[in-house]
């Protein structure tokens, strides 16, 4: 996990701990989830703005879900990234907003990278040495 | 306590057989990802769970005549209070399961004020983890 680091908490270790024989493949159905969920949350997010309509109480209920999302996975920069784009729509700062939505979309991105190569890697070494280390 | 007849129709005491009952979990949370989470922390435990997306499909569960060992309860589902509220109803269904809330602001006092007094037994900070919720399963198995 060492090119995950920063981008994950302890929390996505509490998943890896959640892996086992019965739930072998448990930490990427959560991430297949995830990414999933986060992907449809992004494109309302998108379209909100795009459309140029402000509506920051909607703005934050989505928000609150992918940062809800972000933090059950451990994604800790998304994570952050989610709470700085909340502030923003508590002051209505309408600007402050598009800046941190980009990079939201930029950390949201780079997690995906990681974990998609952290997945192949855990592929190719079985699920013998994947139930080893999550013990 | 399983007994047995015998042929001169005394009942004799048997050896007691303790089975440990299965907790029997709902989970209630807007959130597909907090939602799978929170299932495999109980299947970890060795329980079996259901779930809902929000405070009415809860209450409508229960309305069907289900019941559990222990509810666990989002509080913005997206609606601000949804959990509070789903919370205040099931107690007024008499509904005597477990409640514990699991919310994101959890560390607001106000919040958590607000959600404990709608009936939670119990108010966790988001997100859940097997330490967190261990010795509510345990406290929950003792009884």
């Amino acid at each position: 996990m060492g090119k995950c680091q920063g981008y994950l908490d302890e929390q996505f270790i509490e998943l890896e701990e959640l892996q086992d024989d019965v739930n072998p493949n448990f930490v990427e159905e959560v991430a297949t989830l995830y990414f999933k969920d986060s992907a449809r949350l992004i494109n309302n997010i998108d379209q909100a703005l795009e459309r140029g309509s402000f509506d920051f109480n909607r703005l934050d209920s989505y928000m609150h879900q992918f940062k809800g999302s972000s933090s059950s996975i451990g994604a800790s920069k998304v994570k952050t990234e989610c709470t700085m784009f909340r502030e923003y729509c508590r002051v209505g700062n309408a600007e402050g907003c598009l800046r941190t939505f980009q990079q939201v979309k930029k950390e949201h991105a780079r997690l995906r990278k990681k974990l998609e190569h952290y997945f192949q890697l855990a592929r190719q070494a079985g699920p013998k040495e994947t139930a080893r280390r999550s013990k | 306590m399983a007994t047995t007849s015998t042929s001169t129709g005394d009942i004799n005491k048997t050896k007691s057989v303790e089975v440990k009952k299965k907790l029997n979990v709902l989970i209630v949370d807007d959130d597909t990802v907090t939602r799978k989470l929170h299932e495999g922390i109980i299947k970890s435990f060795g329980g079996i769970s259901q779930t809902a997306k929000n405070g009415e499909e809860a209450v409508n569960i229960h309305r069907n005549g289900a019941s559990f060992d222990l509810i666990l309860m989002d509080k913005e589902m997206p609606q601000r209070d949804d959990g509070v509220l789903a919370t205040k109803k099931l107690r007024e269904m008499k509904v005597t399961s477990m409640i514990v809330g699991v919310t994101s602001l959890a560390d607001n006092e106000e919040e958590r004020k607000a959600f404990m007094e709608a009936g939670l037994n119990h108010c966790l900070a988001k997100p859940l983890n097997k330490a967190k919720i261990e010795p509510i399963i345990n406290n929950l198995r003792d009884a």
